[in-house]
């Protein structure tokens, strides 16, 4: 059993010049490519029993009683994929966002925007059976970032995935359709295929919409899928 | 989108920036979050096997450490089991989890895990590797997960088909950590420059 290639034409390169801090967190030299072995084709386990009731509702998961977190209420939900289309259950997804106003929970951030005190920003599920997952949470702002003298970030969510194998291991972005600072990032333009950039922005879901409530977004994440093995390969004579 | 055989398309990286801390390490960042950290203890008292640390540092193209990074861990047990999902052979010490994340350190950048040392585990071909601990780095700058591993000193490494792929010979001392003290092992991770540490595209 091994997985499907990381597919180069799909992922950013490590070096991608204007996104600034790539140029010295880069290596420049050639990877070593590894045939999966066991260390790679296993992975750790998350059982459901981990997530606490509040875990996937960033809304209220950091709010004061009776308060929740100010913004635009949105439900970002879709399934976790393999290659073939199959998902991916008991999958572990934490993500993490700004604020409203485009300011996240950190020691490092200082940005203008305040802070709410009811929005932590940090979310956590596991895919269900179907490799479906949801989250509930407020629509993150745009905010500026020190890279050339005017970049600002498109509305994004942090998304960390655990498939079932350390070699799936994925760290991406989903942004919001339709928002125009999106062509303009130079963190998304690391990504130099327009469809690929395509797939990590999520479609506006009326079917999902909670009426007089919250919006829904969808956004569905491929993971690398095994690798047939119709034949096995034996030295002859054995 | 669809290829013309139906396959999907694998979701693009994008780097976990500088604020990974708020949703990977939420106690750690202060947030009022009800759990600990995941990956904060990989080991308890009934764990089997000898109790190592392994700390450490990630450097950029100038040497300097990276203060807002976050390194991943997976590893076997002291049988040199996966624990609990996947590994064809059992399901490993119940006691161990394999799995440790760490945030580095944000004056100092860097990292520690408290774990064991582990077993040797089957390679390409069914042929045994030498005992090592899988990473995976990412942070601001970072595109794309970087992985490689860290092997043990003093270990026979002759045999370990995976360090013979690396063409470049020399590099493998790159993949090495230090024993400071007994148990004590350091693994310094540089992404660039004449000590550019081995990544693997796995």
């Amino acid at each position: 059993m091994s997985f499907t290639e990381r597919d180069t034409t799909r992922h950013p390169p490590a070096l991608a010049p204007a996104y600034k801090s790539s140029i010295l967190r880069s290596p420049q030299k050639p990877l070593v490519a590894l045939p999966a072995t066991l260390s790679e084709l296993t992975g750790p386990v998350f059982g459901h029993e981990i997530i606490g009731p509040q875990d996937a509702d960033l809304t209220v998961n950091h709010a004061r009683a009776g308060h929740s977190a100010i913004g635009p209420r949105i439900i970002v939900h879709g399934r976790i994929l393999d290659e073939d289309g199959r998902g991916v259950p008991d999958a572990l997804i934490e993500i993490w966002q700004a604020n409203a106003g485009g300011r996240y929970r950190h020691k490092r951030d200082g940005y203008l925007a305040p802070l709410d005190p009811d929005f932590g920003g940090c979310g956590r599920t596991i895919s269900d059976a179907d490799g479906a997952y949801a989250f509930r949470s407020i629509q993150p702002g745009p905010y500026p970032w020190p890279n050339r003298a005017n970049d600002w970030r498109p509305a994004h969510i942090h998304f960390s995935v655990f498939g079932h194998a350390f070699a799936q291991r994925l760290i991406t972005q989903m942004y919001f359709a339709g928002d125009p600072l999106i062509g303009l990032c130079p963190i998304v333009n690391t990504i130099p295929d327009p469809q690929a950039i395509d797939s990590l922005t999520a479609r506006l879901d009326m079917r999902a919409t909670q009426p007089m409530d919250a919006i829904a977004w969808r956004f569905d994440i491929v993971l690398r899928g095994r690798r047939a093995t119709f034949f096995e390969n034996r030295p002859e004579g054995t | 989108m669809h290829d013309p055989l139906g396959y999907l398309k694998q979701t693009p990286s994008q780097t976990a920036g500088p604020y990974l801390h708020i949703g990977c390490t939420p106690v750690g960042a202060g947030l009022d979050w009800p759990h600990a950290d995941l990956g904060a203890t990989m080991i308890s008292d009934e764990t089997r096997g000898e109790r190592i640390s392994i700390t450490g540092c990630v450097h950029d193209g100038m040497e300097a450490p990276l203060r807002d990074a976050l390194i991943e861990i997976w590893q076997a047990d002291a049988q040199g089991i996966h624990p609990r999902r996947g590994d064809p052979r059992g399901t490993g010490d119940p006691f161990f989890t394999g799995f440790g994340r760490c945030a580095s350190d944000p004056e100092t950048g860097e990292f520690r895990f408290e774990t064991i040392r582990p077993g040797r585990v089957p390679g390409p071909g069914g042929v045994m590797m030498a005992p090592h601990v899988s990473f995976w780095i990412v942070a601001r700058g970072i595109n794309l997960g970087l992985h490689t591993r860290m092997y043990f000193p003093h270990d026979d490494l002759s045999g370990d088909l995976v360090l013979a792929r690396i063409e470049h010979r020399d590099r493998i001392a790159t993949l090495i950590a230090q024993e400071r003290a007994p148990g004590a092992y350091h693994f310094e991770i540089f992404l660039q420059g004449p000590r550019e540490t081995v990544f693997f595209d796995i």
